[in-house]
């Protein structure tokens, strides 16, 4: 109850130092729409349909992209922790890969992946990877070694240590990494439609910005992309709980 | 092996008396030979199947070594380690090694990280539950079952430990100071029960301490070790009545016995700092 009520105490005094913004400054709605001009269009935009027609296919595209790009960062992690042969040879690519814009990228990789769903997740994927990736290893390592000598002594497989203590005990550094990962999800996501898609949240921030100078309408579909992260932020983290309660 | 394993229960119900042990001109080298550390410089030990041996020696001259060499865990540079005639190998379920620290694992009950060795081996979910929980009982956890680690006391958790090293029933128990993080009380208890342990269920059991009365309180035979490189100095045989009470210790011929392993702890240390007298000193 405290939580919800800080929370939303601090939501009340962003939303005033907002409209005092736009009262002070004056600006024009293209540059600063005040909160309830932004409240309106929202309004309107989900009246017509045309928030959710966007945001449908690009909630499809992080939850396609964080799943695909976990699950190959988680396992990839793995490998990288436990081999320091597959480290030295994979991690320069993997850092390499990481330092080059992925927005210089996009409009190549969607041509690759045929400039369909399967591009933006593929983009939205590997924006997640490195994060993900690189705390599964960090977590891994960090195992107790004194378990492991303990496992080994009761005569456990390679597998059996990576399933019952490797994996177990690198969850808590596994899920920060996670929580990094699927907020730049929705960044990924949009990245991937700006590279070519007609429909999405990116899509409709380039329509309201460029296409219709609706400046509202941007909020609302940048509001809407905050939303979406923090909902996502905190299934993680509503998972992490359940998972690691102990 | 199949004699008591068709026990089936586990503890406490086998017929047999444990496995000798045979470590051969055994020698163990840490790193590469020009800066390497020599743990290990030729020991030779029998160890009689159903005995109890203590090993007793200063910090690093290669006790831990000696238990990771029969546990398997460890392969030496030179000599043999044989137990019952063959190459011990970790996991063989011929013997179960217990460590200073509990080392059990956090997000895991006590009868779930007590089961983890018959989990590893395969044995069904149920049969695991029934024999950790009789494991549980055998060493007074019974209320602790369902409780984590952090939950535990120090010397609940070793006694968690214990029961993990137990639960395959190896003929071999290893046992590296379980006792050395606990105060002074609780390890008498622990040593008075760890001798009803072995006495209701004779094994080999391979004992490493620092305590000389433990040693003599516990042991059939006290193997003293000289520092690093560790080699077998003195073996005093301990000719004490069983079972042995706290009180024993008093017992002026335990007194002799106490002397004579710290005489020859003692006489180990001169060693070290006479390295010439090094060949004809080492028995």
């Amino acid at each position: 109850m405290r939580r919800g009520g800080a929370a939303a105490l601090s939501f009340v005094v962003f939303l005033m130092v907002w409209k005092l913004a736009t009262v002070i400054g004056g600006y024009p709605e293209y540059i600063l729409p005040a909160p309830e001009v932004v409240g309106e269009r929202a309004w309107r935009a989900i009246g017509s349909g045309i928030l959710w027609e966007h945001s449908a296919v690009t909630l499809l595209e992080i939850v396609l992209g964080f799943v695909v790009g976990a699950t190959a960062a988680v396992v990839t992690g793995i490998a990288l922790g436990k081999s320091v042969l597959i480290e030295r040879v994979l991690s320069p690519y993997i850092v390499a890969a990481q330092a080059v814009p992925i927005l210089a990228l996009a409009p190549l990789l969607d041509i690759w992946f045929g400039g369909g769903l399967l591009a933006r997740v593929v983009i939205c994927a590997l924006i997640i990877f490195f994060p993900i990736a690189i705390a599964t290893m960090v977590g891994i390592r960090s195992v107790d070694p004194l378990l492991t000598e303990m496992l080994r002594s009761l005569g456990a497989t390679n597998p059996q240590r990576t399933r019952l203590l490797e994996i177990p005990s690198a969850l808590p550094v596994i899920f920060g990494g996670l929580r990094v990962g699927v907020t730049l999800a929705v960044i990924g996501a949009v990245v991937a439609e700006w590279a070519g898609a007609s429909l999405g949240l990116g899509v409709l921030i380039n329509i309201a910005n460029q296409g219709l100078f609706d400046t509202p309408l941007m909020f609302v579909a940048l509001a809407t992309l905050a939303i979406i992260g923090l909902v996502f932020y905190g299934l993680v983290l509503f998972v992490e709980r359940r998972l690691l309660s102990h | 092996m199949s004699a008591h394993s068709t026990q089936g229960t586990g503890l406490g119900t086998g017929l047999g008396t444990g496995l000798g042990v045979t470590i051969d001109d055994v020698g163990v080298y840490f790193g590469a030979r020009s800066d390497g550390v020599e743990a290990l410089g030729g020991v030779n030990l029998e160890i009689a199947a159903g005995s109890f041996t203590a090993v007793i020696g200063p910090n690093g001259c290669g006790k831990s070594t000696l238990l990771r060499l029969v546990a398997g865990l460890l392969e030496p540079t030179g000599g043999t380690v044989m137990v019952d005639g063959s190459v011990p190998r970790p996991g063989d379920g011929r013997a179960g090694l217990g460590f200073q620290q509990p080392r059990l694992i956090s997000w895991r009950t006590t009868i779930d990280n007590v089961a983890l060795p018959l989990e590893l081996a395969g044995v069904p979910a149920a049969e695991r539950r029934a024999r950790a929980s009789e494991a549980l009982d055998r060493v007074g956890l019974t209320a602790a079952a369902s409780l984590r680690p952090r939950e535990l006391s120090g010397g609940m958790a070793q006694r968690a430990a214990i029961a993990r090293a137990l639960i395959g029933d190896p003929p071999v128990l290893l046992l590296d100071e379980p006792f050395s993080a606990l105060d002074a009380l609780t390890r008498e208890t622990f040593n008075d029960e760890l001798q009803r342990l072995w006495m209701e269920r004779p094994r080999t059991v391979v004992f490493v301490t620092h305590s000389v009365s433990e040693a003599v309180a516990l042991a059939d035979r006290v193997v003293v070790m000289t520092p690093r490189p560790g080699r077998v100095a003195r073996i005093v045989d301990v000719d004490l009545p069983r079972p042995r009470p706290a009180e024993l210790l008093g017992d002026p011929r335990a007194a002799e016995l106490a002397a004579e392993v710290r005489a020859a702890l003692s006489e180990g240390h001169a060693l070290e700092l006479r390295p010439w007298a090094d060949q004809e000193g080492a028995a």
